[in-house]
């Protein structure tokens, strides 16, 4: 038995290795001093691990204002289309009216929209508009590109939690608003965890836009734009490029973990109690 | 395993498709009754209502109450219509009103764009590089797809078949690929096929192909291509794996078990009950993968902006550089509007089976 589950072992380890050893040869490269970097045979192993390459990136030109201009435009970005699409999503799973049908059309096309056919206008309509080289407008088209998925995920989320649950609190005397604040909010709260993370991992990840938009005022550019200059940045340091990668990194990993767990708990309590 | 189910629909969620038909949430196939109160809209009648369901709007007099009852609904979603509008149909329609006109630096700058009919795309079609470029983009789709599929479909089928403990490992592998940024993507593939001391030259030497001791990938437009090309598979392979393997789950044993019985080998299995039972699944991750690969821009601009010598120029990219480079905006929304036909082309029969399946869960 042991035995003929061996090449399917071996087949699963492969995979594990080919999908893991990128990032580990980040973290690693990151983590040696570099002359075991450039040593004749690859170390695979942090024998000697050090945080000169994370000094090196951290003190880079400008590394804590692209931090905080990528933080902050994918937080208003996450946040905006949260607003919008809680609304938005509500109008479409609880309501019926005339007009829906054609909203969730456009929904759909909205999500297969081709946004990388849209770099040339948007970076038109932003010159036209003094938009260029700022940050409200990334923020903006990070919103609009995260709405429809937001929408479609949160209105998921609303079918599911029964509408009676709304009409009982309703016939105790609360109004609409209260109903859906005390009722379905906090039931709804993992649906809004899940897609601000994929929300804020989408804006967080944008290069293109980023790339085409913020052209003059490099004090406003992002962390991917950013990183995707490394050459310029760090020439041939692979320490400090590893390290600045990492750190760009982290905190899509962090909320992933964090979030995740979240999100399931979320979901398996309210398995129980429904 | 109860923990990792929510998960995956979740993650399905969010790449735009809904649950596979078996493990639909409740309530997701068909919306929910409306409310007792105010929900209605302008069709329910006031004799519909139970009474006393809400004492205060009552007092605010009917009529007047209907009114802006009716009214919810497209308050609610006008945030979302004045966006899409503003943010996404006018830039498409600008773009596709670019085409038709003489848009360069000067009308950039002064405004005054004229009209000069269908010469942008004249140009554009008549262009021998144009027809390179798409004939490239079509191989780069193809060969992608194909890869990324065949290898998603075994890796799930492989996880089906792991213990326990493996299979908690390969899947948080295959999360951790995904939630890789795509921009520390290009930079560490940059790294592993660096020319002097990357790891994957030192691997191939080792292995007795001493001709890339010191071989510039980047130089050479057939690596580049199969650099990206093994980029692009290595980041999309976890989400068509993970979603067909949470397909897989759905399927009942009984059906394995029966076709076991009637003496099916694993490739009659395969044939004659996973493939029929996942095809809604398959064809619906193709899809994705197909606008997924075909408008892929960041990874190579990042890496490469299309070179060497075009070898890694896709439509999009070649937009770009016609728009961004030459500072002809004209002729690149005209090639991004071909851009978007030809893939609106390939993806028919997906976008009408979308509308049908969606349309009807909304």
């Amino acid at each position: 038995m042991k035995l003929r589950r061996l090449p399917l072992n071996i087949a699963a380890l492969g995979v594990l290795v080919v999908s893991v050893f990128p990032v580990y040869w980040m973290a690693v490269t990151a983590f040696k001093p570099t002359r075991d970097i450039q040593a004749d045979t690859p170390q695979f192993l942090p024998l000697h691990p050090t945080l000169d390459h994370f000094r090196t990136a951290v003190g880079a030109d400008g590394f804590a204002l692209f931090w905080r201009n990528s933080l902050l435009v994918s937080v208003a970005a996450v946040l905006l289309a949260l607003a919008v699409a809680l609304l938005a999503a509500f109008a479409v799973a609880r309501m019926r009216w005339r007009g829906r049908k054609a909203f969730i059309l456009m929904i759909f096309i909205a999500q297969m929209a081709p946004w990388e056919a849209l770099l040339i206008p948007m970076f038109i309509i932003a010159r036209d508009t003094g938009m260029l080289d700022k940050l409200s407008m990334l923020t903006l088209i990070y919103f609009i590109v995260t709405l429809p998925f937001t929408i479609v995920t949160l209105r998921g989320f609303l079918a599911a939690i029964p509408a009676e649950l709304e009409e009982a609190a309703q016939m105790d005397g609360a109004s609409r608003a209260v109903a859906f604040r005390r009722v379905v909010l906090p039931l709804l709260a993992p649906g809004l965890m899940s897609t601000s993370l994929f929300g804020f991992i989408t804006a967080w990840n944008e290069f293109a836009f980023a790339n085409a938009l913020i052209i003059k005022n490099q004090d406003d550019r992002t962390l991917p734009v950013w990183l995707s200059s490394f050459g310029n940045v760090f020439g041939t340091d692979w320490g400090a490029t590893m390290a600045a990668a990492t750190l760009f990194m982290v905190p899509v990993l962090l909320i992933f973990l964090v979030l995740q767990r979240r999100v399931t708990t979320g979901f398996i309590a309210g398995a129980v109690k429904g | 395993m109860a923990s990792e189910a929510p998960q995956t629909s979740g993650e399905l969620a969010s790449a735009g498709i809904s649950a596979p038909p078996g493990r639909r949430r409740p309530g997701a196939g068909e919306p929910s009754p409306p409310g007792p109160e105010g929900s209605g809209g302008p069709r329910r009648t006031p004799a519909a209502r139970p009474s006393g369901a809400n004492p205060r709007r009552r007092d605010s007099g009917r009529g007047a109450a209907r009114t802006i009852a009716a009214a919810w609904p497209y308050l609610l979603v006008l945030p979302t219509v004045v966006g899409t509008a503003y943010l996404l149909f006018y830039p498409l329609l600008r773009s596709v009103v670019i085409s038709f006109q003489h848009f360069r630096t000067g009308e950039l700058i002064r405004g005054g764009a004229a009209f000069v009919g269908l010469e942008n795309y004249q140009d554009v079609l008549g262009s021998a590089e144009f027809w390179t470029v798409v004939r490239r983009t079509l191989v780069w789709t193809a060969v992608n797809v194909v890869l990324i599929m065949v290898i998603s479909t075994f890796t799930a089928l492989m996880i089906a078949r792991l213990g326990r403990r493996m299979r908690l490992a390969v899947m948080s592998g295959l999360v951790l690929t995904w939630a890789t940024p795509v921009l520390a993507a290009t930079t560490v593939f940059q790294w592993l096929f660096q020319s002097r001391l990357g790891v994957v030259n030192w691997a191939l030497v080792s292995l007795g192909f001493d001709s890339f001791d010191g071989f510039s990938w980047f130089a050479n437009g057939q690596a580049t291509f199969a650099i990206m090309v093994l980029l692009i598979v290595w980041q999309s392979v976890p989400f068509a794996a993970l979603t067909l393997y949470a397909g897989l789950t759905t399927i009942p044993a009984e059906l394995y078990e029966s076709a076991r019985i009637d003496g099916a080998g694993t490739w009659q299995v395969f044939r004659g009950v996973t493939f029929p039972m996942l095809r809604p699944l398959f064809g619906l991750i193709t899809s994705l993968e197909v606008i997924w690969v075909f408008k892929c821009f960041a990874q190579i601009w990042a890496i490469t902006q299309g070179g060497p010598d075009d070898a890694t120029t896709t439509l999009p990219v070649y937009a770009f550089q016609v728009a961004q480079s030459l500072h002809k905006y004209d002729l690149g929304s005209a090639i991004s509007t071909l851009t978007v036909l030809i893939l609106l082309v390939v993806l028919v029969a997906h976008l009408r089976r979308m509308y049908k399946h969606e349309g009807e869960g909304l």
